[in-house]
């Protein structure tokens, strides 16, 4: 049996071993103590908008229901009969005050409460009932963004998400207090592990090489469109790559982004383009440059550790699945009240990066764990920027901030996960009673 | 202030997009409900001149002529993969593509510069067309066409299967046929894709 190093040994300020990607045993782990032991996101209240609605998803590799019962509050527990295991509820979406397990018929209210089981008789009258309702996940939410965590000890969620929060105020506060509205995702997988795509979240550096074919249909009409500011040496610029704490990483492209009306300038052109922004500035007039940038992501990769990443105008979630297989699930969105062209053309810019950008990204992670696997060549170098006087700043949050290209990212968030492996808690979910 | 383009502006449909307002949507639902309505079938000439122009277009996909497949379009076509069984809504739900013709152009352009990684190497694809039914629009020169595909792919030694049935606008300009709309429903449209970066 192959000898491990230890967690410290294995990740370096400026390397970190190829194993964190490739071992089995230390994926297991991971579900366990970074998938339960920090604050993952699990739904956004728009996707169960009214009482007793619910949505079926994971917690790591956990099957969870999140519901918002009566009340309207929202709550989130295993997806697992307390009498066999079978999953009580095998539906995506939908609305019920009722999960009915379709094994024996073990009935659960949606507070998790246990109802009820056929022909009582058979269990004696003084069974103890009070472990047989549906654990329930710790939750919290912050601007529509429901998330869980099975550690009883873990900051509360405003706390745990600090400057990240606000850069979410940012990403949320373009529409004037308009609401956003999560639609249908567009869901990929790729052949390799789920750090792969955190680790490109916040990487200002591939893309000049990873997106060059991107990049080049952004020129074929002549003009140069979306990122191709990324081809000339990026740390020239006034873009930043960040380290907000607790594992949440930040890209910020706005200083490319200084007028009203940039952004929709930038974008590369998407179906109805024209016709739309006509209707729109028929309609509008002055106004309407500051609308068509609704149209347009916000130009922030705002990554919460260690599932959840806001790019562009999606909410994009990492799902793994296995230690050599991740889902990556787009949800759409729309906002509620803005014109109708905006939200057209919000859609169609939203399938510009999955059909020409991602792919090119997914290939290049799949090789990336291919070429992991090698066992004589151990080490995945993050040393870019390290050590190197004057290029990183640290603000009073705590906030470490570089040239876009740096892979500080990289080396701070790898310390949380560290941190979070190294940790023997308890991890719980506590009965609804 | 109402902004004025010239008409030869609007018909350069390689560079602008003109002809997708919020009215061809309107229009798009009412034309994919009818995909299973079965109204006037069209003459056996027809659909044996249909059946022949689909068996092209699925092997000059297969063997890469993906300009001479570009021709196929009209210059005011829809290349739509929904993620929603059977179309949904697209003015309300993300597709997997919901191409004019520009971005169409795009697509294939991306393919050919050499630095699309997910297609290096390229997918080698064999598909079959079965199960072909057509019908004819009232007094319009526009045939509604839905048939059942099997599409085997194999790149970086793998093979895959993709299934589903397409669905078709076809119109005949200048004697030759062509694609207004094609919808491609993939059998797992809504499921979580490997690299789907081959044209469908």
């Amino acid at each position: 049996m192959e000898q491990y190093l230890s967690l410290d040994e294995m990740v370096q300020p400026h390397r970190i071993h190829r194993k964190l990607y490739t071992e089995k045993e230390i994926f297991d782990q991971e579900m366990i103590k970074v998938f339960g032991g920090t604050w993952v996101y699990l739904a956004h209240e728009s996707e169960i908008p009214k009482p007793n609605d619910f949505k079926t998803g994971y917690m790591g590799k956990r099957p969870v229901i999140i519901v918002r019962d009566n009340n309207g509050s929202f709550s989130a527990m295993f997806n697992r009969c307390t009498h066999r295991g079978a999953t009580i509820c095998r539906e995506e979406k939908g609305n019920s005050k009722v999960f009915s397990c379709p094994y024996h018929g073990w009935t659960f209210k949606n507070t998790g409460e246990l109802a009820g089981f056929p022909w009582p008789s058979g269990y004696s009258k003084d069974m103890d009932r009070s472990d047989l309702n549906l654990s329930h996940i710790r939750v919290d939410s912050y601007r529509g963004f429901i998330f869980g965590t099975l550690n009883r000890e873990a900051p509360d969620l405003l706390t745990h998400l600090g400057p990240a929060a606000e850069l979410m105020d940012q990403w949320l506060d373009r529409y004037d207090g308009k609401n956003i509205i999560v639609r249908n995702p567009n869901r990929m997988v790729y052949n390799g592990n789920w750090k792969l795509s955190y680790d490109n979240g916040a990487d200002g550096y591939h893309v000049a090489f990873s997106h060059r074919s991107l990049l080049a249909v952004g020129q074929r009409l002549g003009e140069n469109k979306d990122m191709t500011y990324f081809a000339q040496n990026p740390d020239n610029s006034e873009m930043t790559i960040q380290y907000l704490g607790n594992g949440h990483t930040f890209v910020d492209q706005r200083p490319n982004y200084k007028n009203v009306g940039d952004k929709w300038k930038q974008q590369r052109p998407q179906p109805g383009r024209e016709i739309l922004e006509e209707a729109i500035r028929n309609k509008f007039g002055e106004q309407a440059d500051y609308l068509l940038d609704q149209a347009i992501g916000g130009q922030m990769n705002l990554c919460i550790f260690p599932n959840l990443l806001l790019i562009g105008n999606q909410i994009q979630v990492i799902q793994p699945v296995d230690v050599n297989r991740t889902e990556l699930i787009w949800y759409s969105t729309q906002i509620e009240g803005l014109p109708e062209e905006i939200n057209v053309l919000r859609l169609r810019s939203q399938e510009d990066f999955p059909s020409f950008g991602e792919p090119d990204d997914m290939t290049n992670f799949e090789e990336c764990h291919f070429g992991l696997t090698i066992p004589e060549v151990e080490w995945v170098n993050i040393g870019r920027g390290y050590r190197i006087d004057g290029r990183q700043t640290i603000d009073e949050k705590g906030v470490i901030k570089g040239p876009v290209t740096d892979e500080l990212p990289m080396r701070n968030y790898f310390q949380e996960w560290k941190r979070l492996m190294k940790t023997n808690l308890q991890l719980t979910a506590v009965s609804c009673n | 202030m109402k902004v004025m383009v010239e008409s030869h502006v609007r018909e350069e449909t390689s560079r602008y997009s003109y002809y997708m307002d919020l009215n061809y949507y309107i229009n798009l639902a009412q034309k994919i409900k009818a995909w299973g309505e079965e109204t006037i079938k069209a003459d056996r000439e027809t659909v044996f001149e249909i059946k022949q122009f689909l068996y092209r277009e699925a092997r000059l996909l297969d063997e890469g002529k993906m300009e001479d497949w570009l021709q196929l379009f009209t210059k005011d076509c829809l290349y739509w993969t929904p993620v929603t069984p059977g179309g949904g809504d697209p003015t309300k739900e993300i597709t997997i593509s919901f191409d004019d013709r520009r971005r169409l152009e795009d697509r294939v352009y991306r393919l050919r510069t050499g630095y699309a990684w997910s297609q290096i190497p390229a997918s080698r694809t064999i598909r079959s067309i079965s199960n072909v039914e057509v019908w004819k629009e009232n007094n319009s020169n526009l045939y509604r066409v839905r048939c059942n595909f099997m599409l085997n792919e194999l790149r970086a030694g793998k093979m895959k299967l993709l299934s589903g049935w397409y669905g078709f606008l076809l119109t005949k300009e200048n004697n030759d046929w062509k694609i207004l709309v094609k919808q491609n429903n993939l059998l797992d449209s809504d499921q979580a894709h490997e690299n789907l970066t081959l044209l469908l």
